[in-house]
C-alpha cells in the first residue's frame, strides 16, 4: 500500500524519494508523531503543492526536504544520496549543492544587498567572487530585477524581497526549489507576481515544491499531496491545466 | 568557504553594528591603554632607579680583607684580617696598574667619643686619604675636606656627618671649632651632606680623619698597616670588571698568591643598593602586571557578554546562514574573526590612547614613562588573543544553534 504519485516521470529516477517517513519530536516526557510513514516520489520537472489544515506537519516535511531536520526512521534519497543518516556538516553541503528555499518571511539579511543576498549559497559553496557575481547578477536577472542589484532589502517591495529569495534560490541551481508559504506575508499583486515566477521556474525546468494554505495557490502545481495528521490522504491528486 | 570570504562576512558584520562593536572594544581599549601605560611607567620607574644607583656610585669595587669562602664554602676571616695594607691600596691607587681605576681610597674605622661643650656623642671615625668623598660619592654642606698635607703630618682635623655634627653642635656654627677625643683636640674642618642610609649603618652619623691620624692617635687595633676596606671607584660603570680585574691581579701579585683561589682578600661590587630597588622595582611591576591582567579580564568578559548579546540577536540570521549551507564550523569562524578583529581594533586604538597618555603624563606627573615597541606588539598581539579566548564560548553557541529553532526565531 504505497500512496505513490502516478506521474508521466517513472522512467527517470527521482528528485526526491521518501519511504516510511516517521518524525517524533519529544517535548519532556510527550512523544508526537508529527509524521507517520510518509511514502513520496518527486521527478524531475515536477510542480508539487502539499496542502494541508495546520498543524498537520507540512512545515515538519519542509524540513525533512529541506535536509534542516533528520527523520526519525525511515529512509529520504534525495538527488540519488541517502540523507537520512548524515552529520550536520554533510547536511549543510546537501542544502548548499540540491535545495534552493523560499520562506515565509522571505529572511533576506538587511546589511547585504539584493546582490550580496543572491551571493550567499555560492559563498559557502566556495565559488570564486567574479564567477559568484555574474551567476548571482543572472539569477538576479531572471527574477526580473537586474537594475535593483544595489538595493538593500529595506529599499525593494516585499514582492521584490521574495523575488531576491527566489533568485538567491536559484542561483546554486538546485535539485529542488522549496517555497514554504511564500506568498504568506505578500498582498494580492505580489502574490500573482510571486506565482507567476515559480510558474516561469516550472515552465523552464525546475522542480518545485510548494507547500501552501490557500488552494487557488495549490491549483497552480501540477500534483497536489493533502496532508492530515503527518499522513498524505489520498493519492496525489494531478491537476489538470 | 573561502578564507577571504570569512574575513569579509566578519568584517560586513562589525561594520553594519557600529555601536555594539564601539562598545565591545571599549573595554579592550581601556584594557591595552593600561598595560601600555603600566608597563611604561615600570619600564620608566626601573630606568628612574638604575640611573640614581648609577649615581649613588655602582661603579664601585669594595675589597675586604679574608677570602670569602674558605674550603668547606663557608665565609671565613671575611672583613676581619690584617691582610689588606696602606701600602696595598697606595699601590691600587697607581694608574698604571689598575688603568680603569678612577680614584681609591682606603678605610680603617675605631669608634670613639666625641665631646664639645657639655655633649658627648659616640659615633664611628673613619681614617681615609683626600681621594674618600669622590671615592665614596660624598659632597661637603660646609667647610672643606682634609688636605694631602693633613694626611702627611697626621693634623688633628676632623670632618663631620650632618647628623653627628648636629648632635654635637646643635645649630651654632661647626666649622673650625674644635672637639674633643680622649682629651685631644681636633678641629672641624667640615660637615658632610646628608646621604641617609646604607642598609642599618647611617651614612650621616659619622666623623673622618686623615688615615695617619687614626693610625697614630685613636686606632688601637695593634696593626697600624692594615687597613679594613679599600674603594676603588672605577672609571665608568661599564669598566667595572676591567678594574675588578686588574685590582685582583696586582693584589695577587702583591701578596705573592700564585692562584685566585688563594686569594686573601675579597673584591666585590657595591650591589646592596642595586638588590634594593630591584626587589622594590619587582614588586611594583607584579602590582601593575596584577592590575593591567585585572583590566583585560574586565574587557575579556565584556567581549564574551556582547557576543553573547550578539549571538541572540542574529539567531535569524545564524540559521539562515546555515540553510544556505553554512557548516557549523563556518558559523564558529565567522564568531571568533568577528572577536579576534574586535580584539585588534581594540588593542591597536588602546595602544594608540596609552602611547597618547605616556606621552602626555610624564610632563604632568613629572615620573618617566619608558615606551617599548616590543610591549606595544605584545600588547596588541594579547588584544587579538582575549577577542579569540573570550569569543570561543559565543562562537560556539552560534554554532551549535539548530537551523529550524533558528530560522523560526522571531
Ligand atoms: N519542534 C517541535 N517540537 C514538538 N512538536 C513540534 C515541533 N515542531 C512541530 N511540532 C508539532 O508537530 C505538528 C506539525 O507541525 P507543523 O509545523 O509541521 O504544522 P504545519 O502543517 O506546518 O502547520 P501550519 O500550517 O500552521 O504551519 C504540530 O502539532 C506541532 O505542534
Ligand atoms: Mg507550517
Amino acid at each position: 500500500m504505497t500512496a505513490t504519485a502516478i506521474t508521466p516521470f517513472e522512467t527517470v529516477a527521482p528528485v526526491i524519494e521518501l519511504s516510511g517517513a516517521r518524525k517524533t519530536y519529544h517535548t519532556g516526557d510527550i512523544e508526537f508523531e508529527a509524521l507517520r510513514g510518509i511514502d513520496c516520489r518527486i521527478y524531475p520537472g515536477e510542480y508539487v503543492a502539499i496542502v494541508g489544515p495546520s498543524g498537520s506537519g507540512k512545515s515538519t516535511l519542509m524540513n525533512i526536504l529541506g535536509c534542516l531536520d533528520v527523520l526519525t526512521s525511515g529512509s529520504y534519497v534525495l538527488a540519488g544520496e541517502d540523507v537520512s543518516h548524515m552529520d550536520e556538516v554533510a547536511l549543510a553541503s546537501a542544502r548548499n549543492r540540491r535545495i534552493g528555499f523560499v520562506f515565509q518571511q522571505f529572511h533576506l539579511l538587511s546589511s547585504l544587498t539584493a546582490l550580496g543576498n543572491v551571493e550567499l549559497p555560492l559563498i559557502y559553496a566556495g565559488v570564486a567572487p567574479a564567477e559568484r557575481r555574474k551567476r548571482a547578477m543572472v539569477a538576479l536577472e531572471r527574477v526580473g530585477l537586474g537594475d535593483k542589484s544595489r538595493n538593500h532589502p529595506g529599499q525593494l517591495s516585499g514582492g521584490q524581497q521574495q523575488r531576491v529569495a527566489i533568485a538567491r534560490a536559484l542561483v546554486t541551481e538546485p535539485a529542488i526549489v522549496l517555497a514554504d508559504e511564500p506568498t504568506g506575508n505578500l498582498d494580492s499583486h505580489s502574490t500573482r507576481d510571486v506565482l507567476g515566477m515559480l510558474d516561469d521556474l516550472h515552465a523552464e525546468g525546475s522542480t518545485i515544491v510548494l507547500i501552501t494554505h490557500e488552494s487557488d495557490v495549490a491549483a497552480r502545481a501540477g500534483t497536489v499531496y493533502n496532508v492530515t495528521d503527518g499522513q498524505f490522504v489520498g493519492m496525489g491528486t494531478e491537476i489538470a491545466k | 568557504m573561502r578564507p577571504a570570504d570569512l574575513l569579509a562576512s566578519s568584517w560586513r558584520a562589525i561594520r553594519s553594528h557600529k555601536m555594539r562593536s564601539a562598545l565591545t572594544m571599549l573595554g579592550i581599549v581601556v584594557g591595552i591603554a593600561s598595560v601600555v601605560l603600566t608597563v611604561g611607567l615600570g619600564l620608566g620607574t626601573q630606568k628612574d632607579v638604575s640611573e640614581q644607583i648609577a649615581a649613588l656610585g655602582s661603579d664601585l669595587l669594595i675589597v675586604s680583607p679574608g677570602s670569602s669562602t674558605d674550603e668547606s664554602g663557608m665565609r671565613g676571616g671575611f672583613g676581619s684580617g690584617t691582610t689588606l695594607t696602606r701600602a696595598d691600596a697606595d699601590a691600587l691607587a697607581s694608574t698604571v696598574a689598575v688603568p680603569d681605576a678612577l680614584a681609591v681610597a682606603a678605610e680603617k674605622t675605631a669608634s670613639v667619643s666625641l665631646e664639645y661643650g657639655e655633649s658627648n656623642w659616640t659615633t664611628t671615625v673613619t681614617g681615609t686619604s683626600t681621594s674618600w668623598p669622590e671615592v665614596r660619592s660624598r659632597e661637603l654642606l660646609y667647610g672643606t675636606f682634609f688636605t694631602d698635607e693633613d694626611v702627611a703630618s697626621g693634623a688633628s682635623v676632623i670632618v663631620l656627618g650632618a647628623e653627628t655634627a648636629e648632635e654635637l653642635f646643635g645649630t651654632a656654627a661647626v666649622v673650625g671649632q674644635d672637639v674633643t677625643i680622649d682629651d685631644d683636640t681636633y678641629e672641624v674642618v667640615g660637615v658632610l651632606s646628608e646621604a641617609g642610609s646604607s642598609g642599618d649603618t647611617s651614612l650621616d652619623d659619622m666623623a673622618v680623619v686623615p688615615m695617619t691620624t687614626l693610625v697614630e692617635q685613636l686606632d688601637d687595633s695593634g696593626s697600624s698597616e692594615s687597613v679594613a676596606t679599600i674603594y676603588i671607584k672605577a672609571a665608568a660603570s661599564n669598566l667595572l670588571s676591567a678594574a675588578s680585574q686588574e685590582a685582583e691581579s696586582l693584589l695577587l701579585n702583591l701578596h705573592g698568591i700564585a692562584s685566585a683561589d688563594g686569594a686573601d682578600f675579597t673584591i666585590d661590587v657595591q650591589d646592596s643598593l642595586l638588590d634594593a630597588a630591584t626587589s622594590v622595582y619587582q614588586k611594583l611591576t607584579v602590582l601593575l602586571t596584577g592590575i593591567a591582567a585585572l583590566a583585560l579580564l574586565v574587557g575579556g568578559i565584556g567581549v564574551m557578554n556582547i557576543m553573547l548579546v550578539s549571538v541572540t540577536e542574529r539567531t535569524r540570521e545564524i540559521g539562515l546562514r546555515k540553510a544556505l549551507g553554512a557548516a557549523p564550523a563556518n558559523i564558529r569562524n565567522q564568531f571568533l574573526i568577528e572577536a579576534m578583529i574586535l580584539g585588534l581594533s581594540g588593542g591597536a586604538i588602546g595602544v594608540a590612547i596609552g602611547v597618547g597618555l605616556a606621552l602626555a603624563l610624564p610632563t604632568v606627573l613629572g615620573s618617566t614613562i619608558v615606551i617599548s615597541g616590543l610591549a606595544l606588539v605584545v600588547s596588541v598581539v594579547v588584544a587579538v588573543g582575549i577577542g579569540a579566548v573570550f569569543g570561543v564560548y559565543p562562537a560556539a553557541r552560534a554554532a551549535k544553534l539548530a537551523p529550524i529553532d533558528a530560522l523560526r526565531d522571531q
